[in-house]
């Protein structure tokens, strides 16, 4: 039977784990690791796991995520054009997180046109996070991540052949196999995939991994369980970090090299970033820091053997992991005339996408992690996340959009939740981390690595971010949406050390440098943008 | 003298049996200033986000508490981080996750036996009591073998028990008795426990006292006087708070015999069920024991810093800006996201337990008592506005079926 806990909702009660023992754990205080795709002998304990959860946030067999105030406006049916609704055509691209969720929604809220969704993998929707985390130990078995019931949704669910280019005026998905799709309204689901290695060749090394795909998990996963004598994680962002979790609890040595002063800064910032490393180190990982990876070398038969470090150093291991972001998969779109580009396909607050010149399309709709959004929250900058939550919220106001006309649509306006697990912490964080300037510890203690960080920007808390204390963020939350003042003013009950805001230390923002936008035509009916593409 | 307000309407006796109408009442103003200064809240966003308030303590002093926290600690209930996060988590490696996740899964069976047990007993009779003879007796017997408290002893500390709940009554007739009474209560209560701490830590056993005196985790044991603080929290959590439960669960299912029904054919049914009781008939009503470390706005009220809060968990359940229909017994809500354990850190401790007793109990009492009718409804209450529960529950049956198994 198919599980999902929405983590992001998750605070880590631990009920779950009391009552369905075999199928709920608790690394740690907080950090839930759960097997998705329990044996069915188990239905009892899970059932009761689900309904005790304080803050019901198991789902079993179905996959209703509940959002604060959706709930009520979901009831009723949503206002727009009917006879679309009833036979209009609808394509989905991308069969994941944002794509499947938003098929699911489509046809909850009465949409009984035909549906049609484009996967780029030969596999039913999954979900990511556990790859880095159970999967990887050993826990649970890769396929054990397949989405509740997605594939029980009214829908045409076309895989193997992925989009490879789209005409808006036509309104036409072209696939690789030259089939043509037609649709009146378009959803853009295509995520982002792991930025490989730069060097081909050495890439290409048996024993270099990268780690975003079932398939990848599995390989890497395989490799773990035959115990190499030490794996080098490059990058230590959340994935990178949670792969060296995984190789610490294993008992497998560790190198991670980052080219920032810290672990999770890129996110997270350099004061945070500072506890992550200590966490790293405290659990025997050999972490390099202001450090670059120069070369990945081979022996004669092409197995990955070494690495090469800016500081002159080498590592010695048997298994690279790439960790160094991701890429939006946004290639198909490239003579789409939308706003495409490294920084995802940018779209407004109803998720609808613009075109090159900035204009809201009618019937292209965005969501997940190849969306550039704008957030009142944060001035109105466009931002794109890689966050489960987002992925989710977003695809539910697509979907409820597609179907309604411009007075009833909704505004993607939650605060991004993120969460990761490592080193048996539970690390969440609520807001934009990287909007601010200051940050203070407010709650508990850095040193026991239990403790609230809250961040803010010219004077307003604009985040907050947690390590095994999920249940205050909620708190914090509050305090964001009503822009309170940064640092928040308060007696705390768990207020050890005075709150002394420091500088947040968050990285200069990387810009998309391989694009250029150029504006041409002098008279307001001819002015035009258009994309200087550089070389990839 | 002014009228009564709604809140101490509620608190007088006269309307235990059915304090939800005066809850609806009280939700009109969802935080609200008593006279005495006191916060009342009791709609259910409001209550959420007081019980994940930092700025909100537990340590509002108690009529009727040791003052001396040096010689009588407070338990973790009454404690705020980080003292209360290292107590409660030493507590929980003897019970439950991250290091003890199967303790409570594993009692099934032994739970099972005591309530098959307590239904035998009764066969041949065709009047029982719920509360004497299953509601109150199981919990108890289970809460004293997890703790390895001696069965025999359990007359007396039910006596210091009833002494802790009874002070919590707020109205005033014979309150200067009652926390005389409950003052020499907890301190024999303490001086017994301290004892058996005592012993333990000489020869230790597998039970949970045994557990916290021995500690060797990163936080370390705890010393006598928090065994015994602690130690009688738990004794009293397990004693005044599942009965009631049980006992709420057998008179709304007989308020709705088609559940009733129900619940013989369909085991899965007690799962909902119990949560749905949790939320519409709670053993837990008022929560005292909360003050604000600093003005609080919520909505467009400040509560004062140094005002004493009191969360009403069981207004907030049932309140319908959160709760589709809230006053309609419905086993199949979902989700059902209710207050009956609190929320926030200091979530109940025993929730897990307390669910499997209660699913059992109640599947139990349903398949084997044959054609169970009330002798009165209401039942008599038990004083405590705060513990809310009946103090008999009178069944007339046509005997016990003996299980097939
Ligand atoms: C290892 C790992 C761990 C993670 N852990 C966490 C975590 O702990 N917490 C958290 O909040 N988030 C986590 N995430 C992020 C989270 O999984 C993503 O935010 C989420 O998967 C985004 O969903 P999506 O549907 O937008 O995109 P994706 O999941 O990337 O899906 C996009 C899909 O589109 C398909 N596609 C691409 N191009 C085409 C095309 N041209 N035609 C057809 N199909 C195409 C792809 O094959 C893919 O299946 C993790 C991600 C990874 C990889
Ligand atoms: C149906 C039965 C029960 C109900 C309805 C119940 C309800 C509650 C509630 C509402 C709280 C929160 C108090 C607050 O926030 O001020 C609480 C706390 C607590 N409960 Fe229970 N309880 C039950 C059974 C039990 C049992 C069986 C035990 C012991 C094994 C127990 C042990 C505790 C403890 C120790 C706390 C304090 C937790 C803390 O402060 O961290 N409870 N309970
Ligand atoms: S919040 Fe729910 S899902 Fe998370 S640990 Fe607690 S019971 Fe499990």
């Amino acid at each position: 039977m198919r599980v999902i806990v929405d983590l992001t909702r998750c605070q880590g009660y631990g009920q779950c784990a009391f009552l369905a023992p075999e199928v709920f754990a608790m690394r740690g205080e907080e950090a839930l690791v759960y097997d998705p795709d329990a044996d069915d002998a188990q239905r009892e304990h899970v059932l009761r796991a689900a309904a005790a959860c304080p803050v019901q946030a198991i789902h079993v067999e179905w996959m209703a995520i509940q959002r604060k105030g959706m709930r009520t406006a979901a009831a009723r049916p949503p206002l727009g054009d009917d006879a679309f609704r009833k036979t209009g055509r609808i394509v989905i691209v991308g069969a994941s997180l944002a794509g499947g969720r938003a098929a699911g929604v489509l046809r909850r809220e009465g949409f009984t046109g035909t549906l049609t969704v484009i996967g780029g993998e030969p596999y039913e929707p999954y979900d990511r996070p556990p790859l880095s985390k159970q999967v990887l130990a050993g826990r649970v078995p890769a396929d054990h991540t397949l989405l509740p019931h997605l594939s029980e949704i009214e829908a045409e669910w076309l895989s193997g052949a992925p989009a490879t280019g789209l005409d808006v005026v036509a309104k036409r998905v072209t696939l690789a196999d030259g089939r043509e799709v037609p649709f009146d309204r378009l959803l853009i689901a295509t995520g982002a995939r792991a930025r490989p290695w730069p060097n081909e060749a050495e890439a290409t090394l048996d024993g270099v991994f990268a780690l975003r795909t079932m398939d990848e998990a599995i390989r890497l996963r395989e490799c773990l369980a035959a115990r190499p004598r030490r794996v080098l994680v490059i990058g230590a962002g959340f994935t990178g970090s949670e792969v060296a979790s995984v190789c610490r609890e294993l008992d497998v040595p560790v190198t991670v090299v980052e080219r920032g002063p810290a672990p999770l800064v890129g996110a997270l910032g350099g004061v945070i970033g500072a506890v992550a490393a200590d966490l790293q180190r405290a659990h025997g990982v050999d972490l390099r820091c202001e450090v670059t990876v120069e070369a990945l070398e081979g022996d004669a038969d092409g197995r990955f053997r070494s690495a090469r470090l800016s500081d002159g150093t080498t590592v010695e291991a048997d298994v690279a992991i790439v960790a160094l972001g991701a890429i939006r998969n946004v290639e198909w779109l490239e003579d789409s005339g939308l706003a495409a580009g490294v920084w995802g396909v940018a779209c407004d607050a109803g998720c609808r996408a613009f075109d090159i010149n900035g204009l809201v399309t009618d019937d292209v709709f965005v969501a997940g992690d190849v969306a550039r959004f704008p957030h009142p929250v944060y001035g109105y900058q466009f931002m794109a996340l890689e966050h489960w939550g987002n992925a989710v919220a977003q695809a539910e106001i697509a979907a409820h959009n597609m179907l309604s006309d411009q007075m009833h649509r909704w505004p993607h306006l939650s605060l991004p939740i993120f969460w990761s697990n490592q080193f048996g912490t539970n690390i969440k964080s609520v807001g934009v981390p990287t909007f601010a300037d200051e940050v203070a510890i407010v709650h508990g203690s850095v040193a026991e690595r239990r403790f609230v960080a809250v961040y803010g920007n010219r004077g307003r808390v604009t985040a907050a971010v947690t390590f095994d204390q999920a249940m205050w963020l909620e708190h914090y939350q509050h305090l964001i949406e009503q822009a309170a003042p940064f640092p928040p003013a308060s007696h705390a009950a768990d207020r050890r050390e005075p709150v002394i805001p420091v500088p947040a230390e968050m990285p200069d923002r990387i810009e998309a440098t391989q694009v250029t936008v150029v504006v041409t035509g002098h008279d307001p009916a001819e002015r035009r943008a258009s994309l200087v593409r550089g070389d990839r | 003298m002014a009228p009564p307000s709604v809140f101490q309407r509620i608190l007088d006796y006269s309307h235990r049996a059915d304090p939800y109408p005066l809850y609806a009442e009280l939700r009109k103003t969802p935080v609200r200033r008593e006279e005495d200064g006191t916060y009342v809240v009791s709609g259910y966003e409001e209550i959420v986000s007081l019980l994940h308030d930092p700025r909100v303590s537990v340590g509002r002093p108690q009529p009727g508490e040791p003052r001396d926290a040096e010689k009588e600690p407070p338990s973790f209930l009454r404690l705020d981080p980080p003292e209360h996060d290292r107590l409660r988590r030493v507590a929980m490696r003897h019970f439950g996750p991250p290091h003890s996740p199967h303790q409570v899964d594993g009692l099934r069976p032994e739970l099972f036996g005591i309530v098959k047990d307590l239904i035998d007993g009764v066969a041949g009779r065709t009047r029982i009591d719920i509360v004497d003879d299953v509601a109150y007796p199981f919990p108890v017997t289970v809460i004293c073998r997890i703790l390895g408290v001696p069965r025999e002893d359990e007359a007396r500390f039910h006596d210091w028990a009833d002494a802790v709940i009874e002070s919590l009554d707020p109205s005033e007739e014979g309150r200067p008795e009652r926390l005389r009474r409950r003052e020499n209560a907890v301190v024999e209560l303490h001086r017994y426990l301290g004892g058996i701490a005592a012993e333990r830590r000489r020869n230790p056993g597998d039970d949970l006292i045994s557990g916290l005196v021995t500690d060797e985790g990163p936080d370390g044991a705890m010393s006598p006087t928090e065994v015994a603080a602690n130690g009688a929290l738990l004794l009293i959590a397990g004693h005044e708070t599942t009965v009631n439960l049980i006992t709420n669960g057998m008179l709304t299912l007989l308020r709705h015999p088609e559940l009733l029904d129900r619940l013989r054919h369909e085991p899965d049914l007690a799962i909902g069920l119990v949560e749905e009781l949790l939320r519409y008939e709670p053993p837990v009503h008022l929560r005292s024991t909360r003050i604000a470390l600093e003005d609080i706005m919520i909505g467009d009220i400040t509560i004062p810093e140094g005002a004493p809060i009191v969360l009403a968990l069981a207004a907030g359940s049932r309140d319908p800006k959160r709760v589709p229909d809230p006053d309609r017994f419905d086993p199949d809500r979902r989700p059902n996201q209710h207050l009956g354990f609190g929320g926030g850190i200091h979530y109940c401790f025993g929730a897990p337990l307390a669910r499997l007793e209660a699913q059992i109990a109640l599947t139990e009492l349903a398949r084997r008592l044959r054609n169970p009718r009330l002798v009165t409804d209401p039942p008599p209450y038990r004083p405590s506005p705060e513990l809310r529960g009946p103090r008999h529950l009178l069944l007339d049956i046509d005997g016990v079926i003996q299980p097939a198994r």
